[in-house]
């Protein structure tokens, strides 16, 4: 039984560990909740024998459908969003199949009496005109109110993240911005002055069909020999390269490492590296603007289950795909209580992430994809706040809080972009365990409420002092596969595996067939996978992508 | 010099029991027990006796004894400078919080004087050990004397009979001091002949109320201010007990608990005193002109109120809202533009929103407004609105607008308020908007193009919308940001001015939808307003060369670009 110093020295470091177990050190008094998706539903498909056995059955009664999307995230509700769009609006013709209680993968978000929260993805940058799809549904949603001329929206100002956007806590005071610029030397800012000119150089660079190297939807981007070139060598090894070697530089790219991929410097590809930065950039050279809600994604969540409604069956889970003759594919699910049933679909689409898709879809299970198909684990902490406490040292609360000495990537507060500044909160904590897949998922599950909720806690205490007053409640969502991860190597391995292609009448579409783990990817993909679909189904629409 | 009283003369009386009240007096000068003599008048001492007290008083000049009664005199200096101190440290601090000087200073006066007079035939049932008792009385002096200024800011802040807690402690304090003075005239009575003591005790007395009453108004109070001024008076009587129990050691039996009393006082008020600059109550005097007489941290912010001679101020985190002198140029200014341009267009003002201003200033100027039917108040404190409708001061200055029938009161973010589904159909004719000036995150969203187009959602058709946009001479981006940023919420502004001596040039904004005209007249009122009349309700729009548009960035929430002009123009004074 590992002690409370042992897992604050797990995951925040033996310094720290020491630190926070002295016996001066506040306590809190909280209560909370462990979430997790759910894996006892989930780990049936690893049975095989019991499935085999269900599979087998030949007396359940078949019910009759057009598309059956399984998965209920973001991939497939945009799916399920398309189908609607492009035709097949009656509600029996589109079924969407979600295993867990709750629609919207990572980038759903929950609700108190106080305010709405994230439990995962928490932004969109503003897309350019490239996102197509995604600009459509921003239009439905009524926050688009105009374009630039350069093809950006203009987004309504209630939904674009409230300045100040973030802050850092460096020894005992917040500053502004997420580059540490205090006590920064001249070879420092030198070194991030050259860093963003790198930047600008890719954000400009096009290749000989005119296409960028770094570009929401990737689907877009370049696949030239310079681009994939920097698949091959790590972030850290590309820094050193080009003679990045300013400590606070390299923590701000190991943080958006480790905030977007769950990877360290060391492990994440120099083109994941890149594109987290210049993919979000414009024309200008400056990062898009945010957009973000209370729930962070869940604001479009709720927006695509609002036009999907009743179509999505929740806690219901896919075991098996597989065709029937040339026209028919045979869906089997259990409902809640474990009982099977089976539904006739013409076209399948698998948004879920490849290592399920993998189980439902028989045809994958040979296939090699290890390296372009690995998940990091993440903890997402809510704690519920009955006050914000004591004026900070330094700059004021903002949306995004990040602690520069910790291993933790920080916390969002929740009634930031509802404008309300006082009073009672949720801020939601994220800690990306950046450890080889088993490893980071063994790590993760070994830890329970007590210990994760104890690290957050900590964690927290260190920038505010007075948490122990302010914290009621801390709940602890565990994601064991929270995002696919662009290791080195894994974007040619993924070209090279042309995963999003369909196998007969089954499509694919999730954001880790794009190789990150973004709300945008996700959109696209079950855009994409939609209009196959309804091209098969000989529905002639225009794509909108 | 006059002779002190010989050590003969005291021996038998320190031997006669003292056992009825006005034994003192019988008692006095040496002569013997039962034949009572004047008081006020000279000493009647016999031929004997006086020479013999020559010859030891020439014998006793070079000796302790001399030594002793002189200081003890001293003594009796310190008590009084320090009992005069007390009675005007409560007097002061009554009519800094509750105004009415003349007032206060009556009632603290006569209550603490006759608390003297009641201290003073108290004294007679000290029958025993008179030194001791002189030196634990000083010792409870020092302590309620010491702790009286800081008990009283804390119960005018936190309880709401405040008066009780007043004249108890300056009844308490009155009645410690009214002792001092008959006890040590028993202590001195055998070294002195009675027509000496009496002179040269009321004397020093006298001359103390002198040091007191020059060196609290030129020293204490501006130097130390009230609180310290409390403490520290409180230390020199604590100082005096512990050197009293050395002049008199021969006539105190166990001097040790006694000094240790004095020293554990001394310590505490000491203490006090750093504790004190912690609490934040004396740190922030250095930042405020005047004294603070309330200062409260609520959840949301800092409220203080100081008072000067002639006027008192609020201060929300340190930045001043209004002076009671001057704020009737600002309120008037803030209100009646807005009721007037809506009155002179045809239009009713039945319905009005105030956002901020839970001072009730603002209301007390709309609560004016012919036909006016409801007002809704949204401020985010309620410890503000709660004191601005029960704190004497300021519910006279706004004339107990909380009490009015047709105002209903919000405790929540304006921003918040006006979002909220809830109120989505609560229209206006005129919104007032009253907040302080944008000099962080979470009052600059309350400026930005999303905060105006929600305030155009809860207004009526041809509504008129006042915001009051900080100094456009001191702040002039910041000024014209707001305006701009009103007219891409698609509004029709029309700036305008007004001189307020103690914030300088004041800036607000006139906007309605469509078009706005300044208003030319004042509508009909009951009474003249103070500072406005119709000629110069026209020129506060006229704005001179140094106050006029400059090319600036629009507010929104994803910019703040207005927190950073106010930065910027702001430390240029500050």
């Amino acid at each position: 039984m590992p002690t409370r110093r042992d897992v604050l020295a797990t995951f925040l470091g033996a310094a720290f560990a020491g630190v926070a177990c002295k016996s001066k050190a506040p306590v809190g008094h909280y209560h909370g909740e462990l979430f997790g998706p759910r894996f006892d539903r989930g780990h049936k498909l690893r049975d095989p024998k019991e499935l085999a056995a269900t599979l087998a059955r030949t007396d359940l009664p078949e019910q009759k459908t057009r598309v059956v999307v399984v998965g209920g995230g973001p991939a497939g509700l945009s799916a399920a969003w398309r189908l609607i769009r492009g035709g097949l609006a009656a509600k029996e013709d589109v079924q969407v199949f979600e295993l867990d209680d709750v629609a919207g993968g990572t980038s759903r978000g929950g609700q108190s009496e106080v305010t709405r929260y994230p439990w995962g993805a928490h932004y969109v940058p503003v897309p350019s005109g490239d996102a197509r799809a995604l600009g459509v549904l921003l239009e439905e949603m009524g926050i688009v109110e105009g374009h630039e001329a350069d093809g950006y929206p203009v987004i309504a100002e209630h939904v674009l993240c409230r300045a100040p956007e973030e802050r850092l806590f460096y020894r005992g005071r917040w500053y502004e911005g997420l580059y540490l610029q205090a006590g920064a030397q001249k070879e420092d800012l030198r070194q991030f002055r050259a860093f963003k000119r790198e930047l600008q150089g890719w954000r400009k660079w096009r290749d000989l069909k005119g296409r960028r190297a770094f570009v929401i939807p990737t689907a877009r981007a370049s696949d030239a020999e310079e681009v994939l070139a920097l698949d091959a060598v790590s972030m850290a090894q590309w820094m050193d390269q080009k003679g990045f070697t300013s400590a606070r530089l390299r923590w701000l790219v190991d943080y958006a490492c480790r905030d977007d991929y769950a990877l360290s410097l060391q492990d994440a590809s120099a083109w994941a590296g890149l594109f987290y930065f210049v993919s979000r950039m414009n024309d200008l050279g400056a990062s898009s603007e945010l957009m973000t809600w209370a729930d962070g994604n869940g604001g479009l969540v709720r927006h695509l289950l609002g036009v999907v409604a009743d179509r999505v069956h929740l806690g219901k889970s896919v075991i098996d795909v597989r065709p029937r003759g040339a026209q028919e594919q045979v869906v089997t699910y259990l409902d809640r209580d474990g009982a099977p049933h089976r539904l006739i679909a013409e076209r399948v689409i698998l948004a879920v992430p490849r290592y399920v898709a993998r189980h439902l879809c028989p045809s994958l299970a040979d296939r090699k994809e290890d390296l372009a198909f690995d998940y990091g684990a993440w903890a997402v902490c809510n704690v519920h706040l009955n006050g914000r406490g004591a004026r900070p040292q330094g700059v004021a609360m903002a949306w995004d809080n990040v602690l520069y000495e910790s291993p933790s990537l920080g916390y969002v507060s929740a009634t930031h972009q509802e404008g309300n500044d006082h009073g009672p909160t949720v801020w939601t904590w994220y800690y990306a365990i950046t450890d080889p897949g088993k490893d980071a998922r063994k790590k993760l599950l070994d830890a329970h409420w007590r210990d994760w909720a104890d690290v957050a806690f900590s964690d927290l205490s260190r920038a505010h002092p007075d948490l122990h007053a302010l914290a009621d409640r801390i709940d602890v969502f565990r994601w064991g596969h929270a995002m696919t991860r662009p290791r080195v190597g894994a974007r040619r391995a993924l070209r090279e595996a042309a995963a999003h292609v369909p196998v007969g009448a089954v499509h694919f579409a999730h954001t880790d067939l794009s190789g990150v783990a973004i709300f945008e990817e996700a959109h696209d993909h079950g855009v994409r996978a939609a209009e196959e679909v309804l091209a098969a189904l000989s529905f002639q629409v225009p794509s909108i992508r | 010099m006059r002779p002190p009283v010989s050590e003969d003369e005291q021996a038998p009386v320190e031997e006669a029991p003292l056992h009825a009240p006005n034994s003192e007096h019988s008692t006095a000068g040496g002569a013997s027990q039962g034949a009572p003599r004047r008081i006020w008048g000279p000493p009647q001492r016999d031929e004997a006796s006086q020479k013999k007290a020559e010859a030891d008083g020439r014998r006793e000049a070079e000796g302790p004894s001399k030594t002793t009664a002189t200081l003890l005199l001293v003594t009796v200096l310190v008590i009084a400078t320090c009992g005069l101190v007390y009675e005007l440290l409560a007097s002061t601090l009554a009519s800094f919080v509750l105004g009415d000087a003349v007032m206060q200073y009556s009632t603290v006066i006569g209550v603490y004087l006759s608390a003297m007079g009641v201290g003073a035939w108290l004294s007679g049932y000290v029958v025993d050990d008179v030194a001791k008792r002189f030196v634990d009385i000083e010792i409870a002096v020092a302590l309620v004397g010491g702790a009286s200024a800081p008990i009283l800011f804390f119960a005018f802040a936190h309880l709401s009979w405040f008066r009780v807690v007043l004249y108890g402690v300056v009844a308490l304090v009155g009645m410690l001091v009214g002792m001092e003075i008959p006890l040590l005239l028993r202590i001195l009575r055998a070294r002195y002949a009675f027509k000496d003591l009496v002179a040269r005790v009321l004397t020093v007395d006298y001359l103390g109320a002198l040091v007191g009453s020059l060196a609290f108004p030129i020293f204490f109070v501006p130097k130390l201010g009230l609180v310290r001024t409390s403490l520290v008076i409180g230390g020199i009587n604590a100082v005096t007990a512990l050197a009293s129990t050395y002049l008199l050691d021969d006539e105190i039996k166990k001097t040790l608990g006694l000094r240790l009393r004095a020293l554990a006082v001394l310590v505490a008020l000491g203490v006090g005193v750093v504790a004190a600059d912690r609490l934040t109550l004396l740190a922030e005097e250095g930042l405020f002109a005047d004294e603070i007489i309330y200062a409260k941290q609520t959840p949301y912010q800092r409220i203080v109120i100081t008072r000067g001679r002639a006027s008192f101020q609020l201060f929300l985190n340190g930045n001043l809202q209004f002076s009671s002198a001057d704020e009737y140029r600002y309120h008037e200014a803030l209100i009646w533009p807005a009721i007037a341009a809506r009155v002179e267009a045809g239009d009713p003002v039945k319905r009005v929103l105030v956002l901020g201003g839970g001072d009730g200033l603002g209301l007390r100027e709309l609560l004016k407004t012919p036909g006016l039917e409801a007002v809704t108040l949204v401020d985010l404190d309620p410890f503000m609105t709660h004191l601005a409708r029960s704190q004497p001061l300021l519910s006279a200055l706004n004339e107990g607008a909380f009490s009015d029938p047709r105002v209903t009161i919000v405790n929540d973010d304006a921003y918040v308020w006006l979002g909220a589904p809830k109120n989505a159909g609560q229209k206006f004719d005129v919104i007032i908007a009253d907040f302080p000036d944008p000099n962080h995150y979470a009052l600059g969203k309350l400026y930005t193009t999303r905060m105006y187009a929600l305030m155009k959602q809860h207004m009526l058709e041809r509504a008129v919308l006042a915001v009051q946009s900080t100094s456009p001479l001191f702040a002039r981006k910041s000024f014209w940001c707001i305006a701009r940023t009103m007219e891409r919420a698609g509004l029709a502004v029309a700036p305008y001015h007004v001189f307020v001596p103690s914030f300088g040039e004041w800036g607000y904004v006139l906007a309605r939808e469509g078009s706005i005209t300044p208003p030319s007249r004042l509508p009909p009122l009951a009474k003249p307003l103070r500072y406005l009349d119709d000629p110069t309700l026209r020129a506060l729009f006229v704005l001179s060369r140094d106050m006029q548009s400059l090319d600036v960035e629009v507010n929104r929430l994803d910019n703040q670009v207005l927190v950073h002009y106010y930065e910027a123009e702001w430390k240029r004074y500050l």
